[in-house]
């Protein structure tokens, strides 16, 4: 404050400085981290040993030495071990000579393995669950219609408005639960003040990813549409305004 | 006088709490455009460009990479890269701050600036991912690597920015294996090729002295099983990409065939065809133990496990008719899920778990389509003269198959060509090979 008095010239002109943001530095190794099979772990090994490496564009499939492969024990046989029958004439061709990446980071596990079983036979629960929600709405509609809230004309604008605002991301799963309440205070105009996620909390949760994702698009669609589309009217009826996003009908489709 | 005051406060309580009710407004449709994105060209500094020049002869490597950036979120069909023309803000400038005015300007949601340059005889990369409409960074990462290996920093910048705007882990810096077909259909060569997912980087791994089938991916390593013939048998091959190395799986006493790996790459599970009757089996590679899962007098082929290995789903016509069965990893509780009119083929099972891909035949049609693992929500995604195998992408959203189509009007002549479609069943892409091709295999990505 004293220097801002003291040296007025000082504080005329805002430093427009670069935001500080991090960066994430990440080694891009040699070679791809795909794990080798751990046979051609071994042939790599020995190759690198003899300081070899013979490429070739056309390579033919190696032939394999035995005439007869060793035989494969059937089920009803008795188990035998077989050799693996190699050509060590034939190229050791490394197809892509690099890259290993990167991500330490966002690790969590878009899909769960174990849960595969849940998948199927499954249609019965999301029968149940698609019935509770259009109860749900049912339910949301009848208490609008009471609160004396937006009519039906007034709603149906404000709809369209936002419909064409919002670019769904595409890559959601239609089955699972991504239901992003947003909590608005309105101008009378329609611009916004402010905008706060109601679950914020589940934004940074591990595994909830697709839940961020949609979240982030129903903010960008509110930004993009604004000022909003409200009645002339009864601005204390609207200036609180939740909008509940919701891709699922969309995304079945 | 109190039991009035009371009443009173009570009907303004009411009241008030009627009047501040919170209207909700359910928002259950928007448009299905892909995201606008605006892929600023990659900045980089005078020296690094000439060394760029010098060690990978292309003029400028920024330009490049953000080429390939902008290419593969095109073909995803989920984004809308704006024409560079447009662009107000410099590339190094946009990367230290954008105004986000201009940028909205444009309509551009989300921007992609970085820089390239020359560190330590590498090359580094720096990217930025930003939200336009929010004003703030979503991702920043810098990657090193060797110069050679800029297409690849392409192919991971696309997957990262896909990861973070769609929720799910992207595709691209993947390959495909495939069959490259050559000359007339008396008389075809056939070859194993594998190339980039964008069709650069073609090499054919072998050179067609032996007709080759159904190349497929171990999801684990750089391990290719595929169908080849011996002494005029068709017999099951492994191939291991980084080595060239090659063997048969085994010696079995006929034919097999349709093979492909279990998710943990552990195991083999394909048909085996003997007197007329085929079955599936597993082979263990590590102990060559054979199991047989399907004891049938009908024709089991096609299998393809769950991505967890608990479930297989494969073809069979032993309700008279070849139809899609899943049954458990160890042969039972076999349960037909396909129930359409038409024949059905090759399930392949999604990484995801939620789907099965399929080939379909009705009414002289092919169709690509999937089926939930119960067989409810059977979609067509696309439909042509000859279509089949479809594979997965990584991240179980886009299938890539083949398509032979007739050369001329007389239905002579035909070619043979790979093409992607995705879960929408809008966007549909030919994937350019140098030659003709079929029986695409889809790897996992190469930077998990």
């Amino acid at each position: 404050m004293i220097t801002a008095l003291s040296l007025p010239f000082l504080s005329k002109k805002p430093i427009d400085l670069p935001p500080i943001v991090s960066v994430e530095l990440i080694q891009i190794t040699d070679k791809t981290n795909i794990p080798f099979a751990p046979k051609a772990k071994k042939t790599i090994e020995k190759i690198k040993e003899k300081e070899e490496k013979l490429v070739s564009e056309q390579a033919p499939p190696k032939k394999v030495k035995k005439d007869k492969p060793d035989a494969i024990p059937m089920p009803d046989q008795e188990v035998k071990k077989v050799e693996k029958i190699k050509d060590e004439k034939q190229n050791p061709e490394k197809i892509d000579n690099e890259v290993k990446q990167v991500s330490e980071f966002e690790k969590e596990e878009l899909f769960d393995p174990n849960n595969i079983a849940a998948l199927i036979d499954k249609s019965k629960e999301e029968f149940a669950e698609t019935e509770k929600k259009s109860n749900k709405v049912t339910q949301d509609q009848v208490a609008n219609i009471e609160n004396t809230g937006l009519s039906l004309s007034e709603e149906d604008a404000l709809k369209a408005q936002i419909f064409g605002c919002w670019s769904i991301p595409l890559g959601l799963p239609y089955n699972e639960n991504l239901l992003v309440r947003i909590k608005l205070q309105l101008k009378p105009d329609g611009s916004i003040i402010s905008s706060e996620i109601l679950d914020h909390a589940r934004m940074n949760k591990p595994g909830q990813g697709f839940y961020k994702v949609l979240a982030e698009s129903a903010l960008r669609a509110i930004k993009l549409c604004q000022p909003l589309r409200v009645p002339t009217t009864g601005y204390e009826r609207w200036k609180d305004l939740q909008l509940n996003f919701d891709a699922r009908e969309m995304l079945e489709g | 006088m109190d039991m009035y005051k009371k009443i009173f406060f009570l009907f303004l309580f009411l009241f008030q709490s009627n009047a501040f009710a919170l209207i909700e407004v359910d928002i259950t449709r928007g448009n299905l455009n892909p995201l606008p994105v605006a892929v600023s060209p990659l900045s980089i500094d005078e020296v690094s460009k000439k060394e760029f020049e010098k060690i990978l002869k292309k003029e400028n490597i920024g330009s490049e990479i953000s080429s390939i950036v902008e290419k593969n979120l095109k073909t995803s069909g989920l984004f809308n890269p704006l024409n560079k023309d447009a662009f107000l803000q410099e590339p190094d400038i946009a990367n230290l701050k954008p105004r986000f005015e201009d940028w909205n300007l444009i309509k551009a949601q989300a921007l992609i600036t970085g820089k390239v340059s020359f560190v330590d005889e590498k090359l580094r990369v720096e990217f930025r991912l930003w939200d336009v409409l929010a004003g703030r960074e979503m991702m920043a990462l810098a990657f090193t690597t060797v110069p050679t290996n800029w297409r690849r920093v392409g192919h991971i910048i696309s997957d990262k920015v896909y990861q973070r705007l769609t929720g799910e882990k992207g595709y691209f810096d993947t390959r495909i294996i495939y069959v490259a077909e050559e000359g007339p259909k008396t008389k075809r060569v056939k070859k194993l090729a594998i190339m980039d997912q964008d069709g650069s980087n073609n090499k054919f791994l072998t050179l067609g002295n032996e007709l080759v089938l159904t190349p497929r991916f171990n999801p684990n390593s750089q391990m290719v099983t595929y169908l080849s013939y011996f002494r005029n048998l068709p017999r099951v091959y492994l191939l291991d990409i980084e080595t060239g190395t090659q063997e048969v799986v085994g010696d079995f006493p006929g034919m097999t065939f349709a093979p492909r790996f279990s998710p943990d790459g552990k195991k083999i599970i394909m048909s085996f065809a003997k007197d007329g009757n085929s079955d599936i089996y597993t082979m263990d590679l590590e102990n060559r133990i054979v199991d047989k899962i399907t004891n049938h007098p009908s024709i089991d082929t096609s299998p393809s496990y769950s991505p967890d290995g608990k479930y297989i789903c494969f073809n069979s016509d032993r309700s008279g008719y070849q139809q899609i069965y899943i049954m458990d990893s160890n042969g039972k509780n076999v349960k037909r899920i396909s129930f359409g009119k038409g024949l059905y083929g090759t399930p392949v099972w999604s990484p995801r778990g939620d789907l099965i891909a399929f080939t379909k035949l009705h009414k002289g049609k092919f169709y690509i389509g999937v089926m939930r693992t119960d067989g409810t929500g059977e979609r067509l995604l696309t439909e042509n003269y000859y279509q089949e195998a479809p594979s997965w992408s990584p991240n179980g959203r886009v299938l890539i198959f083949y398509r032979e189509t007739k050369t001329d009007e007389k239905g002579e002549g035909f070619s043979a060509k790979l093409w992607s479609i995705d879960l929408t069943g809008y966007n549909e892409r030919q994937v350019v090979t140098p030659t003709d091709a079929s029986d695409p295999s889809w790897s996992s990505l190469l930077s998990n």
